[in-house]
């Protein structure tokens, strides 16, 4: 069964389905919202085979497939995902058509808009299956275009500034890291090859490591984000359709914080080891930073926003420190905020449905008129906050034990944030749902349908799911973390191995 | 077994919420019954503890692997032994009165099933809290009972008040989770475990400073949720909840969590020299005090009982800081019971007043309603610590273990607080229940309903008769908790008659003034000229000592003020502006931002969908090969 390219099949699945999309007609707007759903459904499915067929003690790559594409240049399809791309994989396949459930709310070129979610999705899913450096370029400038589209055809009122925003952020980003692509496929001594399991321990001199190193941090530093290169996210993020909004948050981001651990990383170690605490100071900055600047948002989408930024950095802190916790934390965190915040952003563009603003203040006494949908927010709310037995604690609980393991002291500011992520989100909380209804529009509101059912309850067992078993994901997760581990430390001790040394 | 004892509520909740909707009045007999089932198991498993000998109390189940990475596991185990079992029949026990109490008080609520379904899932909670053998574990538990704490506080979130009590109790055990966590970080690394039982057996590996360190930093956690100073500004505020939860989660059990950590991880303390206990016995014995002082001035019914659970509570860390665990656990449980019967009596008077809760606008209520103030004042007399009440014993023995110890400080504040505490219950029992008769106009007065008096009355009996399951004897609890705890050290012979006597002295003493400012008929001019001999000192004890403003101006408002700078000046600013200016420079933004309105969308995507064709055409072609 393995030799089936499951994997090969996910990827342009939905390309295929946006081509064929291509040939419907544009007023049937219910077929083509069905139509989606099918084709992004039938992706899901088919990456459960993914999932079935994952050997948990391998901690190489697997299930992909590898060709020529470009001999001459040394251009290769290669693919195939390990215990961290895994996850991405199946968090995005599960994603995206919870995002098409989301976007019935869109009812003007509908046709093109489903064609770019799906093109998106093919985007997204091989940015994290690709092996071969040019191939992953490939799709990673694949994912721009759509998403730009998505925000600056179908977003809010200033989407055409966050569209280009967040489209410039990005290009400037990824251009450095094409020159860094490129330098290292010159190089290498020998046949040029784009093929990253042979580009891996290249030697490369420091000074060249470091160079190329912050061409690649670079890109992957704009996308996570990191502070102070965040600014493109929330105006991104608020202007975007709901669709647009939860696959940003929920899988692009990931791309970048993904990409530090494939590439940046392994290719770069000595400079990445050096890099540690330059890169943990800007994930603490980014998380309390994040969060204070939460806090005092007006409009309920761009608080979202900002809590991804403080989300963002636990993870980036979890994949530097070093320890085996911190990183399986880290990767575990990257599919717990996909989906707790990428239902937060449903949750928000539900709100939006029924009363057309995002501003906190509009809202009121919500838990009275649409008690049910405030009970899931709440729900959600908890998992975001890390609330133990929800999702979010178990990243959030590694991550910091890592942090502690590595770097004592530094766990106390990042700590602190989990303070700060209660204070915004209940403090937002209470505006919106709590209280008496003051205002009349929002006394005669819908509760929850069944589309929206259909879109949140599926993420709901998710984030319960990882919150009371972790185990099947960790399981699969830790033998290619510790992989990672091994390159961010001096082969003497390593930190975070109590009584098991050298892992399960 | 001990897994049901979890199991019973978690069903019962997980049932509820999701078709408590749709039957009403038997939810809650479905929640009550789940939690009287989980009280039943709890019993059969204390009297099959009973029959294994004193060393062989403790068990450990594991239940499964939870979180376990690089060798620190994080287990659903659980421990069994008779510190556990003491709290489970606490929490089911005085749980289930509790359950029972609410299908009458509550009748009427909109969201009543949903009132249950959150009583439930609270005992779980608490239930996994006490039960847990992993700190992991135990802080699921921790951050659980706040979860519905939060829920229950802001049950009727349409008042403002009720939801910024919620969120203002949330906030502030995230505080002391903050602390709690960075202990379990330390103790972790330090001992490389977060198994209780291994923890304890090796905090003495830690050295004195770390453990020390690693004591505090739980104890941290311990002042937020059992509300110590300086985290202690959220429960007055909590009383916003429906009484039933002020009873049993901010009186009986939650806010004991803090208490039994301490104790639970006592070998922890102790390992660090005398330093992190000291801490835990002044704090304790200041916040005794200072919560009493609040609660001779307040007028609040509830509020008057949230002051004196804070000054309780306090006395239950003297008990632990002077290494008298056992009668710490000891005070918990008497408290649990007279505490939660003070608060349902306050509830029922609440309920028979629609929710009056000054107290200046009641009297004489133990004629219009003889069993609510009959049980009244036996929880009055209980913590006034009155012979043979159950609050005499525990708190006595608190006293005696402080003096043996040679804290003669700690004992002393112990003692000015008895008589602060016989004082300001006394006064609340005076003003509501004795005098004239005095209720809000249109207004009339009925007893318990039955549901009510039924707890009313169990509460009542164990607040005679509570301080007897210590008895010098073979069964007491302290014998019970030993092989756990060991034994407190006592003193005895004429020293221990003669701090009973100053006790019940200065208790007697405490009803006495009370009597005379609030029964006599001259209390009003005596109070009067009272109040102006010191008139700076009531009013700031009548504004709670200015804490909650002091918080506000020293952290809330300049914390504001630098999230305010970081979100609208430095991001919008200084970042962004940095952004734009960029980008204005380079003619970016302004002039290509136009192109891909409408009309030239069309394009854009035809030559990204082409582009795309060509890419993938491509890549096939050439795999294909």
């Amino acid at each position: 069964m393995s030799d089936f390219p499951f994997l090969d099949i996910v990827v342009f699945l939905p390309l295929a389905g946006a081509l064929l999309m291509g040939f419907l007609p544009k007023g049937k707007v219910a077929l083509l919202r069905y139509a989606a759903l099918a084709v992004t459904a039938a992706t899901f499915l088919v990456s459960l085979g993914v999932f079935a067929n994952f050997d948990t003690s391998d901690s190489g790559f697997q299930l992909g497939s590898s060709a020529e594409w470009i001999p001459e240049w040394g251009v290769g399809y290669i693919t195939g995902v390990d215990g961290i791309s895994l996850w991405l994989v199946l968090l995005t396949s599960f994603l995206t058509p919870l995002a098409v459930l989301a976007s019935w709310s869109v009812t003007e070129r509908v046709k093109p808009f489903f064609i770019f979610l799906l093109a998106l999705e093919t985007g997204m899913l091989g940015v994290f299956s690709s092996l071969d450096m040019f191939l992953f370029y490939v799709f990673w400038e694949v994912t721009l275009v759509p998403m730009y589209l998505l925000i600056g055809m179908w977003g809010y009122a200033n989407r055409i500034y966050a569209a280009m925003k967040f489209f410039l952020f990005t290009l400037a980003g990824s251009l450095l890291m094409l020159v860094a692509i490129l330098y290292l496929y010159f190089a290498v001594g020998g046949e040029p090859t784009f093929n990253y399991q042979e580009l891996l321990g290249t030697p490369l001199t420091l000074d060249v490591q470091r160079l190329l190193f912050l061409g690649f941090f670079a890109s992957f530093a704009v996308k996570v984000p990191l502070v102070p290169l965040h600014t493109w996210l929330p105006d991104a993020h608020t202007e975007a359709p709901t669709a647009g909004s939860v696959l940003l948050a929920a899988v692009l981001l990931k791309m970048g914080t993904y990409g530090l651990l494939r590439f940046a990383i392994p290719l770069f170690p000595d400079a990445a080891r050096e890099m540690v605490p330059i890169v943990m100071t800007l994930a603490i900055i980014g998380i309390v930073y994040g969060a204070l600047v939460a806090i005092m948002q007006k409009d309920l989408k761009r608080l979202v926003a900002y809590s991804s930024i403080a989300h963002l950095g636990f993870v980036v802190l979890g994949m530097f420190v070093g320890t085996i916790q911190g990183m399986s934390g880290g990767i575990l965190q990257m599919v717990n905020h996909g989906l707790s915040t990428g239902a937060l952003f449903m949750l928000v563009g539900a709100l939006y449905d029924r009363r057309h603003t995002r501003l906190i203040a509009d809202y009121g006494g919500l838990a009275k008129t649409v008690p049910v949908l405030a009970g899931v927010f709440l729900f959600v709310t908890m998992s975001s906050i890390g609330l133990p037995g929800l999702n979010g604690f178990v990243g959030e609980f590694l991550i910091l034990l890592g942090t502690f393991f590595g770097y004592q002291w530094w766990v106390v500011p990042a700590t602190f944030g989990v303070v700060l992520a209660a204070i915004y989100l209940l403090w937002a909380y209470r505006r919106v749902f709590h209280g008496p209804v003051t205002n009349q529009a929002n006394a005669a509101l819908p509760d929850m349908e069944v589309r929206e059912w259909l879109m949140l309850a599926p993420v709901m067992a998710l984030i319960l799911l990882i919150g009371v078993y972790p185990k099947p994901f960790l399981d699969r997760i830790e033998p290619s973390a510790e992989k990672v581990v091994s390159q961010l430390q001096d082969s003497s001790m390593i930190p975070g191995q109590v009584e098991e040394a050298g892992g399960p | 077994m001990a897994a049901a004892v979890i199991a019973l509520p978690l069903a019962g909740a997980a049932f509820l919420l999701f078709f408590g909707k749709r039957m009403s009045k038997a939810s809650a007999y479905i929640a009550s019954g789940a939690i009287a089932l989980s009280f039943l198991s709890g019993l059969i498993l204390f009297f099959r503890m009973l029959g294994e000998p004193g060393e062989e109390r403790s068990f450990v189940m594991k239940v499964y692997d939870w979180v376990n990475v690089g060798g620190i596991h994080g287990n659903g185990e659980l421990l069994l032994d008779p510190l556990s079992i003491v709290m489970v029949l606490v929490v089911t026990g005085v749980g289930t009165l509790i359950h029972v109490y609410s299908i009458g008080y509550m009748e009427g609520d909109p969201r009543y099933s949903r009132f249950f379904a959150y009583l439930n899932l609270f005992c779980a909670a608490m239930l996994i809290l006490v039960l847990a053998d992993n700190l992991l574990l135990l802080f699921v538990g921790w951050e659980g009972v706040g979860l519905c704490s939060y829920l229950l506080i802001g049950f009727w979130f349409e008042r403002e008040v009720a939801a910024g009590a919620a969120k203002k109790a949330f906030i502030v055990n995230r505080i002391g989770d903050f602390s709690f966590l960075l202990g379990i970080f330390l103790i972790a690394d330090e001992i490389g475990s977060l198994s209780v039982t291994e923890i304890n057996a090796g905090a003495a590996t830690m050295g004195t400073t770390l453990a020390t360190v690693g004591a505090l930093l739980l104890f941290g956690g311990a002042t937020g949720k059992s509300a110590q100073i300086p985290l202690y500004v959220w429960l007055p505020d909590a009383m916003e909840g429906p009484t039933p939860v002020s009873a049993l989660i901010h009186a009986a059990t939650m806010v004991t969590a803090g208490v039994y950590v301490v104790v639970r991880f006592s070998p922890l303390f102790v390992a660090g020299g005398t330093t992190a206990l000291t801490v835990v016995a002044w704090i304790g014995a200041l916040t005794a005090l200072w919560a009493a002082l609040m609660a001779a001035f307040e007028y609040d019914i509830k509020r008057v009982l949230a002051y004196s659970t804070i000054s309780q509570l306090g006395y239950m860390f003297i008990a632990s800081g002077v290494a008298g665990y056992s009668i710490g656990i000891f005070h918990l449980v008497t408290h649990a019971f007279f505490k939660a019967l003070l608060f349902l009596g306050a509830g029922a008077v609440m309920h028979a007043l629609a929710g009056e809760t000054d107290m200046r606008k009641m009297g004489g209520l133990r004629r219009a309603m003889p069993v609510v103030g009959l049980t009244f004042a036996a929880g009055w007399l209980a913590i006034s610590g009155i012979f043979p009440f159950a609050g005499f014993w525990s708190k006595d023995a608190i006293l005696a273990v402080a003096w043996e110890q040679g804290e003669y400080a700690l004992w002393a504040l112990g003692l000015l607080t008895a008589a602060l505490t016989a004082f300001y219950m006394s006064r609340m029992y005076f003003r509501v229940f004795e005098g004239d008769l005095e209720v809000p106009e249109g207004i009339h007065v009925h007893d318990a309903p039955r549901t009510m008096a039924v707890a009313l009355v169990s509460l009542g009996a164990l607040s005679v008769v509570g301080g007897f399951f210590n008895l010098p004897g073979v069964l007491t609890l302290e014998h019970f908790l030993a092989p756990v705890l060991g034994e407190p050290e006592v003193p005895h012979g004429v020293i221990a008659w003669a701090l009973a006597g100053a006790a019940l002295v200065v208790a007697f003493a405490g009803i006495f003034v009370a009597r005379a400012l609030y029964l006599q008929p001259e209390g009003d001019a005596r109070r009067e000229r009272l109040e102006k001999t010191a008139p700076w000192f009531v009013g700031a004890a009548r504004s709670k000592f200015y804490v909650d403003e002091f918080y506000g101006r020293a952290i809330v408002a300049p914390g504001k003020a630098f999230a305010g700078f970081c979100a609208d000046i430095f991001d919008k600013r200084v970042l962004d502006g940095l952004v734009n200016g960029v980008a204005w420079v380079v003619n970016g933004v302004s002039s290509k931002g136009r192109h891909v309105q409408t009309g030239y969308v069309r394009n854009y995507a035809v030559i990204f969908l082409l582009g795309v064709v060509v890419i993938a055409s491509f890549m096939f072609l050439r795999v294909g090969v």
